[in-house]
């Protein structure tokens, strides 16, 4: 008896294991292109990660709804996995490999901070699969990276589109700036501000105070900036930091304005600061408000979707996957293996020299950064981003 | 002069907050010998609840100005958290207590309260940060140069008193010297007709109700409120406690202060990185400790609190 409920037992597992396998043959793999997303869902930082994969659900529903992307005349259902970097470099890395060894996408969309997306960029390169980073800015993301490219411009155009436009619009001499000294986009971005303004000969950088992922107190921080007396203070920090910011160096009596960098740009400042950021500007990537053409289609579908209005990152993830797209459809072909699907992918993507997306249109580096505009926005007294000028390169 | 004191100022608001953390964590060792590691969290809890609170009375149905709002949420706020504090105390010291378990396995278990609550709040209300409400009408003075808030007038000054008053309930009343009783030795007190529980109790009720201002105040002074918040503080106010002598009251209001001081000290200072801030500060604390390892007013194995 004991025998035979053995025997059963085994030809069960075999079954079970035979069934797998046969599902594993039945399935045809080439049907799908597996994309990964390595995104900020929970953190200091969750909106981001949230507005980048409204933007993508609302991508991969096009496609799919149309019966699939075509390439090489046969038509493929995309696939996307999400995954949270809990928006921490380490996780970052983590994610990458997940998707790189365990999920086998054949290239993948995000980090978008460069808190993240410069390590995950070292884990993606090295494991040879392309990536895309949408909102990163600091130039170390795709710095001698052959396989990691981006949809936003960089910080050393940014630092000084800011500096010029400080200097012109508040006729200001002196500066000071506060940055998150853990954070690379922030303290990057800090210091190519800093090398700009001084390069422009005005007068000094007269402060340049540092802080902490975690820390909620800046008191010492703007007593310090407040005492040199600058004309205006530059914040190229995240919007939750913003808000904190901003209210404390108005308690400690500062009444200047304030100017903030890319990072500020989703509608979560608003709920967070409030009034207190009003009439402040920022540098970005595209202004919401008055678009026209295709960014106008993507913002009110995006709006009728999810009700609110799509940040500089929910735009760029969908530039990023319009890219990406198209550097499949370059390749022409679906392997099934996944490792000469990225290198197809790769050199797909290094084919494309010039991209119209609705976050303006971008020529590419050899480097894969794209050469495009910066846009100056205002907050309004009623909390919307306007578009106050545009600058190119 | 005038950075320096308005560096002062700043210190004594971020020391405040440290020093009210720090009263919660020394009451509860002071009476059970037990680090209540879910204290930092509870701490959030209060924020959170403050938030609600102050949410629902601003609302429609009621619709208070901030400040009768302000006056309502302040009890509100410390008798909700105070029941939190209860419900841990009731769910999972006691039954540990009551079993006699090591002193350990009670502090393992604080821990994973703490986390609970954390990730709790995550699951339940999102990882996306809330903005406080506006209570006080804020009025910044300047005086000479030095600019004050009354809202940090309000913080430093509820510090001091709540230090006064939990002075007052330990050492004047008899309340206060049944706890001083169980911190000495725990088995002969019910011989003499002391309810320890409900002592207990109290002594929870105390210390989670003040951690419920400190996170109401708090969240009024940085309005943005997520479930993480108290984790860093709460361990920095636990260190507070034991510097200044973990089990003595005067100890954790110095303690609290002492580490406000430091931190905002070496971030003011010129040519020093704020990245030196921890650096900097914990070594202070761990010379302190090295020359007087039972903290500035601990003394080693005697009555506290």
């Amino acid at each position: 008896m004991k025998g035979f409920l053995k025997s059963i037992g085994l030809l069960t597992i075999l079954l079970v294991c035979s069934a797998f396998l046969l599902s594993g043959c039945g399935e045809d793999k080439a049907k799908t292109i597996k994309i990964g997303f390595n995104l900020p869902l929970t953190g200091d930082i969750p909106e981001v990660g949230e507005g980048s994969k409204n933007a993508a659900e609302m991508y991969l529903k096009d496609i799919n709804d149309a019966g699939g992307l075509e390439v090489g005349g046969q038509k493929y259902m995309l696939e996307f996995v999400y995954m949270d970097n809990e928006s921490k470099a380490e996780s970052a890395t983590n994610v990458a490999l997940k998707l790189i060894e365990q999920e086998n996408v054949v290239a993948i969309i995000g980090p978008n901070s460069s808190k993240q997306a410069v390590p995950a960029g070292g884990t993606a390169n090295d494991n040879r699969t392309p990536m895309i980073s949408p909102w990163s800015t600091n130039p170390n993301t795709t710095l001698d990276r052959p396989w990691v490219f981006r949809a936003a411009f960089l910080d050393p155009f940014q630092g000084p589109v800011v500096a010029d436009f400080a200097a012109k619009k508040f006729g200001a001499k002196t500066s000071a700036v506060i940055f998150d000294v853990s954070n690379d986009y922030s303290k990057g971005l800090a210091e190519i501000f800093k090398s700009s303004w001084e390069a422009k000969g005005l007068g000094p950088v007269v402060a340049f105070e540092s802080h902490g992922t975690k820390d909620q107190d800046f008191s010492a921080q703007l007593t310090t900036i407040i005492a040199a007396n600058p004309d205006f203070i530059f914040v190229p920090d995240n919007y939750n930091q913003v808000a904190l910011i901003v209210q404390q160096a108005r308690d400690l009596g500062y009444q200047g304005p304030f100017m903030g960098s890319d990072a500020w740009g989703t509608p979560d400042l608003i709920k967070l600061c409030g009034e207190q950021c009003y009439g402040n500007y920022f540098s970005t990537h595209y202004a919401a408000a008055g678009a026209k053409g295709a960014t106008k289609v993507f913002i009110d579908r995006y709006e009728a979707a999810y009700g609110s209005t799509p940040a500089d990152y929910a735009a760029l993830t969908w530039d990023s996957i319009g890219i990406m797209v198209q550097a499949i459809q370059n390749y022409g072909k679906v392997d099934s293996d996944p490792v000469a699907m990225r290198k197809g992918v790769r050199e797909g993507l290094a084919a494309i020299t010039s991209f119209d997306g609705i976050t303006g249109s971008s020529k590419f580096d050899e480097q894969g950064d794209p050469i495009k505009c910066a846009v100056v926005v205002k907050i309004s007294d009623k909390g919307e981003f306007v578009f106050e000028e545009s600058v190119c390169p | 002069m005038d950075f320096i004191i308005q560096n002062i100022l700043n210190a004594l608001q971020w020391g405040s907050f440290y020093a009210l953390i720090a009263l919660g964590y020394t009451l509860v060792y002071g009476v059970l010998r037990l680090i209540n590691f879910a204290h930092g969290d509870i701490f959030m809890v209060g924020a959170y609840i403050a938030f609600f609170v102050s949410g629902f009375l601003l609302g429609d149905t009621l619709g208070l100005s901030p400040l009768v709002t302000f006056m309502c949420a302040v009890p509100l706020t410390m008798v909700l958290t105070a029941c939190v504090g209860v419900t841990l105390e009731r769910i999972a010291y006691r039954p540990l207590r009551r079993k006699g378990a090591h002193r350990l396995y009670v502090v393992i278990t604080a821990l994973m309260c703490g986390l609970i609550l954390e990730y709790s709040n995550l699951a339940v209300l999102g990882a996306s940060r809330l903005k406080f409400p506006e209570l006080v009408e804020k009025a910044v003075w300047n005086i000479g140069g030095v600019t004050i808030t009354n809202l940090k007038v309000i913080v430093i000054v509820a510090a001091v008193v709540v230090f006064l008053f939990l002075n007052f309930i330990v050492t004047k009343t008899k309340i206060g010297m049944a706890m001083r009783g169980i911190s000495y030795d725990k088995f002969p007190i019910p011989l003499m007709g002391i309810p320890i529980d409900n002592i207990i109790v109290f002594t929870f009720v105390l210390g989670s109700g003040f951690a419920g201002l400190a996170g109401l105040l708090f969240a009024m002074s940085y309005p943005i409120l997520e479930p993480f918040m108290g984790m860093l503080i709460g361990w920095k106010a636990f260190i507070a406690a034991v510097v200044g002598g973990i089990g003595d009251i005067k100890g954790a209001f110095v303690g609290g202060f002492l580490l406000g001081f430091i931190e905002v000290g070496v971030v003011a200072m010129p040519f020093l990185e704020s990245t030196y801030r921890d650096l900097f500060a914990f070594t202070i604390l761990l010379v302190i400790l090295w020359i007087k390892p039972t903290g500035l007013f601990g003394m080693p194995q005697s009555t506290k609190i």
